[in-house]
């Protein structure tokens, strides 16, 4: 016990004699630490970015896509059949969140006139399953489809071409179906980067199919979607096929497959970016290290006649040894600490989070895991670079390095 | 009480083309708890190599060192160290102080690798002993700011804070002027004395060899008794070593 706290006490002293010398060598240590830890802290919001963008395009992992053909004609079956087939299936195997959506061009009456906006007709769960991010009010609630006027979210460019309406003043627009209703907004989703100006809008499926001439409804082609775990994904896929199969009847195929991210790219889309850029901060932190092995070296030759006075007084050569190794493990711990400090001031600096986390709705708190690979990475790269001048340290010749 | 004790000890070195080097041959001495002995030779003679093994730090070619009736070559390195950090105090000739640290911080270093109540109670020891040696008004001064007489009662310090049984001083006057070494020397053998330990001085300066209360004379590996008056004698300019 006693030796452990004495090579601490030992270490540390030699540490505050050398300051300056322990600061300069550990610049390149804590910048490397930095690095590699910035680049991890980084990493995992670029991965959440990427990953919630592809969850906006294709759904969350296990989204499942049900469609339905004639084999033979290649007709479609309407969609009300499929809908209902859809929904009750879904709901005999409590399946919480599915969605139907489609395209639709509704009119709406702006006051330069009526101007056609595209439009995404969906279920309320379609914010939550496709990560819908707002900029100011909100996304549908299951309210919103018992509502006489329909509820819209409509996008930055429909919000502003109103005006930019207070929300809470519940703003309507009059759309046109077979015949012109008035629609309340109630959300505004941001206008994607490079697509500003561009008219969209979110609806109701069924306020659509309450307000969509007949002919609208006739040319429709939903997709259905439901998002489930994905340890049962593969089982309910075969389950949904068979049952939807069966409601449809004779002469329909139906079709169920996955279609996010993590069934084309396997468990890591960002496994590439990570290595490459993970094998670069290795090689800084390599740099770094090289740098303070031979510090370390030049200062335990420096130190010969010391090591051999410690010895003269009873310290063994495993003891010279800790103490060296301490040394080194020490200074680059503290580097280390530093250089995690360093890496969160930039990984959480909003102007950083502002330009790798663009559109992201669940940014993610700086990663433990990139601290502790920080701290890890200083740490071993501290003993690596003691292990040599605490090797030269135990073959000091007492006598001789003390008459030196 | 007998301390230490060599007998026939020889150490030679292998030269790679020579003939072997014999620097040590047959030397026998006993030292008993609270004896002062010195040893005077001239450069080359072979004090760092028995001082090499008076303070455990190396093994004899042959022959047989005890320490406390233990047989060194059957000790392992580790226990050597430990020995040594226990029962030998060092001094040296150039002080060989740590820059950098007090002279409280000095004087502590042995006790770092003490165990116990000497380890945890490191820095009150050292300070009495700083005190013992006239020094704890001086306890916070960095060496450069300590006299050569101050430095060398501070190396004096440094090598009784752990209560060593023998104290080796390697020309512990040899970088003072001759009122300080008197002085300092007067000192060690005080505080060896007191403290009980024995006291090894190798020296080149038959002044200071005469303090002691057996003398040896090391020439070319030899160790031979010689009587006090000859020492003094030695003292003289015009005789050499």
């Amino acid at each position: 016990m006693t030796g452990i706290v004495g090579a601490f006490v030992e270490a540390w002293s030699e540490i505050r004699i050398h300051r300056t010398r322990v600061l300069l060598s550990l610049i390149g240590v804590a910048v490397a630490v930095a690095a590699l830890t910035s680049v991890v802290g980084l990493g995992a919001i670029t991965q959440q970015a990427t990953t919630e963008n592809y969850e906006r395009q294709s759904g969350r992992p296990a989204t499942l896509f049900v469609s339905a053909y004639n084999p033979t004609t290649g007709a479609t079956p309407d969609a009300k059949t499929l809908s209902t087939a859809f929904l009750t299936v879904t709901d005999r195997y409590s399946v919480d969140w599915t969605t139907r959506s489609t395209y639709a061009q509704v009119s709406v009456d702006f006051t330069e006139g009526l101007t056609p906006v595209d439009t995404m007709v969906v279920d309320v769960d379609y914010g939550t399953m496709h990560r819908v991010q707002m900029l100011t009010g909100s996304w549908f609630t299951a309210g919103d489809e018992q509502r006489l006027a329909p509820a819209l979210v409509v996008n930055e460019t429909v919000w502003k071409r109103l005006g930019s309406p207070d929300l809470r003043t519940h703003p309507t627009v009059t759309i046109q179906g077979a015949d012109p209703v008035t629609a309340v907004i109630v959300g505004v989703t941001p206008d994607p980067p490079y697509s500003q100006g561009y008219a969209t809008m979110f609806m109701l499926y069924d306020s659509y199919m309450a307000i969509a001439a007949p002919a609208q409804v006739q040319s429709l082609y939903p997709q259905f979607e439901a998002w489930v775990p994905t340890d049962i994904a593969e089982d309910l896929t075969g389950l949904i096929q068979r049952d939807i199969a069966g409601a449809l009847g004779d002469g329909w195929q139906v079709d169920v497959n996955r279609q996010d991210y993590l069934v084309y790219q396997g468990e890591d889309p960002l496994l590439s970016i990570k290595l490459l850029v993970g094998g670069v901060a290795v090689l800084v932190l390599l740099l770094g290290a090289l740098g303070l092995v031979n510090i370390s070296l030049v200062t335990v030759r420096q130190r010969i006649r010391e090591i051999g006075i410690r010895r003269s007084f009873g310290a063994t050569a495993g003891r010279v040894f800790f103490a060296v190794m301490m040394e080194s493990v020490v200074a680059a711990a503290a580097a280390g600490v530093v250089g995690v400090f360093i890496a969160v001031l930039v990984v959480k600096n909003p102007m950083v989070v502002g330009f790798i986390a663009q559109g992201i709705t669940d940014v993610p708190a700086f990663p433990l895991e990139a601290a502790l690979i920080g701290l890890g990475a200083a740490t071993f790269v501290g003993a690596l670079a003691g292990l040599l001048p605490a090797l030269v340290a135990v073959r000091v010749k007492v006598i001789d390095a003390i008459r030196y | 009480m007998t301390l230490l004790e060599l007998e026939g000890v020889t150490r030679t070195v292998e030269l790679p083309d020579d003939e072997p080097l014999h620097i040590l041959r047959g030397v026998d001495l006993t030292v008993s708890v609270g004896d002062h002995v010195s040893i005077v030779g001239r450069s080359g003679s072979g004090k760092s190599t028995l001082l090499n093994l008076l303070g455990l730090l190396d093994n004899p070619t042959s022959g047989a060192i005890r320490f406390d009736g233990r047989l060194i070559s059957d000790m392992s390195a580790n226990q050597r160290d430990r020995a040594r950090g226990r029962d030998v105090g060092f001094i040296f000739q150039q002080f060989n102080l740590l820059g950098g640290r007090t002279a409280l911080e000095n004087a502590m270093t042995p006790l770092l690798y003490a165990s116990g109540r000497q380890f945890w109670r490191r820095e009150q020891i050292a300070l009495e002993m700083l005190d013992r040696v006239g020094l704890s008004h001086r306890a916070q001064s960095m060496p450069e700011k300590l006299s050569g007489g101050e430095q060398q009662r501070v190396a004096i310090a440094r090598a009784l804070v752990r209560g060593p049984r023998l104290i080796l001083a390697d020309e512990p006057t040899g970088a003072l002027d001759v009122e300080t070494g008197a002085s300092v020397m007067a000192l060690l053998d005080e505080v060896a004395h007191s403290s009980g330990a024995a006291l090894i001085t190798i020296t080149h300066d038959a002044n200071i060899a005469a303090l002691a209360r057996r003398h040896y004379r090391l020439d070319r590996g030899v160790l031979a008794p010689v009587d006090v008056n000859r020492v003094l004698a030695l003292a003289q300019p015009e005789v050499t070593l």
